[in-house]
């Protein structure tokens, strides 16, 4: 396979350590006594929890509805009983909690009715739609919805569609294994997303530490007859991160601002691809996957392991040395310690590490930075992150934008060659919430500020009414009193005073009538603006505050099951 | 509880950048020593005492952590380039008083390592040229017959200062000998009669200068320094020694010449690409390189000093932070738009 490589500028050469988990084959990990399944485990809307406490499910049952478009359903990954549908501790660096299903298994592991489905007879928008029932979601670490990445851009035409074997995160080796032991079932999930993204190209990018991955890809692309190129790439961190895999295997740069598709490309992790098949050809959804367990064990390994399940307990089957303080998940240049054992296992964990001071020595402590400029040189999209870092801390954060922040993609590099051991990731990661932050203060500022303004508006409307309707009322006294006063006078000059008289009433209610046309528009824009967004606090509530929210609603829907709908077509043409 | 992500570092520190720092300069410290003298030795000796004694006192006020920073090397490299940049027979305290200028008021009032707008050692030079223009000016005749205990004594000023020991240097020479022979003087006549000078610039300085060059490329492809600045600052000296040299040989000499005397290799390698005082976008650092190579060969040549290289250094210093801020490179997928 000759064909002409680009280069991505940075990068660097951490050891790799592959090979401890690479000696033996993929095995499955046992049930663990309870799984905790959290709903939000990609990009987009948080699932909806469908069973509750006490409810018997079976393996591949769904247990969290998609919420929207970009959102993935949840499924339980074994038979068991629901115990609890309630807030538990997620594997995020935070500490927070989510909301979780937990299982407990019956030991059976007893799968509900499942069966292939017939592709050949299926349209592109039910496959996509297919996935997101099946929880098909970026198994590489972003977990973004996979069906939000199928359509292809109606003006640029897709040039490729790029496969990401490079795996280049030290320690994790479970694409490599993958790739290994079930490359033709990766390579028929490949097809599926060629067929409905239609590229000119598919390019299969395994970094070159990886031969035997890349031997078994190019024999399962040769067996099925399929025009993929399986591209070794040098192996160089991060090149696996999706854009530098674009940039080395088809000389596209993707800033942050546009999508790849349109650059025409789009990019999907092997084991997405491996998922995609499972959840077409045996109608799987995504219950288990591929964990690579290392460091600081004794036996390092890769399992097929549940979602859901507890991480100490996983870490477990390597049999971690005595001195493990703690869990790494991903790699160790892009993973983070986890906030407790309990925390589960879920679709984004490619990698369990076992942290101790003798698999990642203590770092020394930080000095000032001497911009010495080692970290732009090693920065793969480019940025200078010494002049970020000087920003951030004098929370300049008007400057990292300029400086371009949000391009970064905290792969670590700056950290990893900082001779002033400045943790500048953390810096940055620190500026984003910031801004984050500050964007969310001055929405709400400016929602408020609108709904002050509105507010005035009304009230003074309203006095103006008031002072309107005194003046309809003296006038009509006077008319009243003029024409009380021309009937008492004489009769030959009543017609022309209460003409005069009664003109300027008609104009006042006119005027009046307009207004309230006026008025009632804005009241109804602004009403489809409050449904058009929905409220976002939403986003993470228990079980019973669920029901709760559902209880109202349908007793609102009860209660006023018009005005919704008559409101909402002037509020379109408004905007 | 634990230090984030990333988990793995690479094996360095400043102590090790500065420390390499510290080894390249040392083929040219030993061919100093050799040719020249061994008195730069008593001369680095105490500008390393000096430097690190008032780093200690500095850090110790500022409350900073002794045992973090003072061995952290920056100190010891701005002492070695000072002890290099001063005549070797100057006496003790005025290296002292460089010394002492460059950490106090260069570098930690300024708020201490990284912090320093001013390269340091460049500070300290100019300092003391201004303030003691004719001991500055003193350098060692050619063929110095000296033992290192007579220069000793000299530095520290138990010897009488033999004028007989100290004259100017090649550049300097050069200059007196142009301006006092009004026209009628040949710069290849001067070369060629007069002692100072060797095959291709000063007798014995011109293979210092080699060493520095040495060094220099030993840094570069260790990748301390990229390649940008010394050879901006080399090939704009070239390029203005070599126009005005074409135009009038006889006045002017060979680029050659330039780029083997005085500081030039010593500036191009060691103090202009200081990222702390100069400039760190690629296009930045030619700028900011040649601009100071230009102002190295305006001053040396048309100036009232020796040598330009430290005038030229501190002012482009100046000039850094505008010009970085002008010349930021493109991003990664922004190309098109820059």
């Amino acid at each position: 396979m000759l064909m002409n490589l680009f280069k991505f500028k940075g990068g660097v050469k951490p050891p790799t350590n592959k090979t401890q988990s690479l000696t033996l084959p993929i095995a499955q990990a046992p049930l663990p006594s309870r799984l905790i399944v959290p709903l939000h485990q990609s990009i987009g809307g948080t699932p909806r929890p469908v069973v509750q406490a006490g409810d018997k499910v079976l393996k591949g049952q769904l247990i969290g509805k998609a919420d929207g478009w970009i959102s993935a359903a949840v499924h339980a990954p074994t038979s068991g009983t629901v115990l609890e549908v309630a807030m538990h501790v997620q594997p995020h660096p935070s500490g927070l909690d989510a909301l979780c299903v937990v299982i407990e298994p019956d030991g059976k592991d007893e799968w509900i009715i499942h069966g292939p489905l017939d592709y050949a007879a299926m349209t592109p928008e039910a496959v996509r739609e297919h996935l997101q029932q099946s929880g098909v979601v970026g198994l590489g670490g972003a977990v973004f919805p996979t069906h939000g990445k199928l359509t292809a851009s109606k003006t640029v035409p897709m040039d490729e569609l790029v496969i990401n074997g490079a795996e280049c995160e030290p320690f994790i080796t479970c694409d490599d294994l993958l790739m290994r032991e079930r490359a033709e079932e990766v390579v028929r999930g490949i097809g599926i997303f060629r067929d409905l993204l239609q590229p000119k190209k598919v390019l299969i990018g395994i970094e070159d530490n990886k031969p035997e991955a890349a031997a078994a890809m190019r024999a399962a692309v040769d067996a099925l007859n399929e025009p993929f190129l399986v591209v070794q790439v040098p192996t160089l961190y991060p090149a696996g991160g999706a854009k530098q895999l674009i940039r080395v295997l088809t000389g596209k740069e993707v800033p942050a601002a546009k999508r790849s598709t349109d650059l025409g490309v789009q990019c999907f992790n092997v084991a997405t691809a491996y998922t995609a098949w499972r959840a077409i050809a045996y109608g799987e959804p995504v219950v288990s996957r591929l964990v690579t367990l290392s460091g600081n064990v004794h036996a390092p390994r890769n399992y097929e392991v549940l979602i859901g399940t507890p991480m100490g307990e996983l870490l477990k089957l390597a049999a971690p040395h005595p001195d493990t303080d703690g869990i790494v998940m991903g790699g160790p240049m892009m993973g983070f310690l986890v906030p407790n054992e309990q925390v589960p296992v879920v679709k984004a964990t490619n990698c369990l590490i076992a942290h101790s001071d003798r698999v990642f020595p203590p770092k020394a402590p930080e000095m000032p930075c001497i911009r010495c400029g080692a970290c732009a040189e090693a920065c793969p999209h480019e940025l200078q992150p010494f002049e970020l870092y000087w920003f951030s801390r004098a929370k300049n954060f008007g400057k990292t934008q300029e400086y371009h922040i949000f391009d970064c993609i905290e792969c670590g590099c700056c950290s990893f060659v900082c001779p002033s051991r400045i943790p500048l990731v953390q810096y940055f990661r620190f500026a984003k919430s910031e801004i984050w932050a500050r964007e969310r203060e001055k929405n709400a500022a400016d929602g408020a500020k609108t709904r002050f303004e509105f507010k005035q508006l009304r009230d003074e409307r309203e006095k103006a009414e008031k002072a309107e309707k005194l003046v309809k009322v003296a006038a009509a006294q006077a008319a009243k009193k003029a024409a009380e006063a021309a009937a008492a006078a004489a009769a030959e000059s009543g017609a022309e005073a209460v003409e005069t008289v009664a003109a300027p009433i008609t104009a006042v209610d006119a005027e009046k009538e307009a207004k309230k046309a006026t008025i009632a528009a804005a009241m109804a824009r602004a009403k489809a603006q409050r449904d058009a967004a929905p409220a976002r606090n939403t986003a993470a509530v228990t079980i019973e505050q669920q029901h709760a929210i559902d209880d109202i609603e349908a007793r609102r829907a009860v209660l006023e099951p018009a005005p919704q709908t008559s409101a909402a077509p002037p509020a379109e043409k408004a905007e | 509880m634990f230090a984030p992500a990333p988990f793995l570092l690479k094996n360095t520190s400043v102590s090790q950048v500065m420390t390499q720092v510290c080894i390249a300069l040392i083929p040219a410290i030993a061919a100093y020593a050799w040719l020249v003298g061994p008195a730069i030795l008593v001369q680095l000796v105490i500008a390393t005492f000096t430097a690190l004694l008032a780093e200690a006192v500095m850090l110790y006020l500022q409350r900073k952590p002794l045992a973090l920073f003072l061995p952290d090397g920056s100190a010891i490299v701005t002492a070695w380039l000072i002890a290099l940049t001063f005549p070797p027979l100057a006496p003790w305290w005025l290296i002292v008083v460089g010394t002492f200028f460059a950490i106090v008021v260069a570098k930690h009032l300024y708020g201490g390592l990284g912090q320093n707008p001013f390269n340091p050692a460049m500070v300290a030079f100019a300092v003391c040229i201004v303030s003691f223009p004719a001991l500055m000016s003193q350098w060692p005749n050619v063929g110095l017959q000296a033992s290192l205990t007579e220069q000793i004594n000299i530095i520290l000023g138990f010897s009488p200062r033999v004028d007989a020991l100290s004259g100017a240097t090649p550049l300097d020479a050069m200059k007196t000998a142009l301006k006092l022979g009004d026209g009628g003087v040949d710069i290849a006549q001067l070369l060629a009669n007069q002692d100072i000078y060797g095959n291709f610039a000063g007798r014995g300085w011109e293979w210092v200068a080699a060493a520095y060059l040495l060094g220099g490329l030993w840094m570069w492809q260790r990748k301390l320094i990229t390649w940008h600045i010394p050879f901006a600052y080399i090939a704009s000296i070239v390029l203005i020694s070599g126009a005005l040299w074409l135009y009038n040989p006889a006045q002017f000499a060979n680029p050659l010449f330039h780029l083997f005397s005085g500081g030039t290799m010593l500036g191009a390698f060691f103090i202009a690409t200081d990222p702390v005082s100069g400039c760190t976008t690629p296009r930045g650092k030619l700028i900011f390189a040649a601009g100071a190579g230009l102002l190295t060969y305006i001053i040396r040549v048309f100036g009232g000093y020796p040598d330009g290289v430290a005038f030229a250094i501190l002012l482009m210093n100046l000039c850094a932070p505008v010009i970085d801020l002008l010349t930021q490179p493109p991003i990664f997928g922004m190309k098109d738009e820059a």
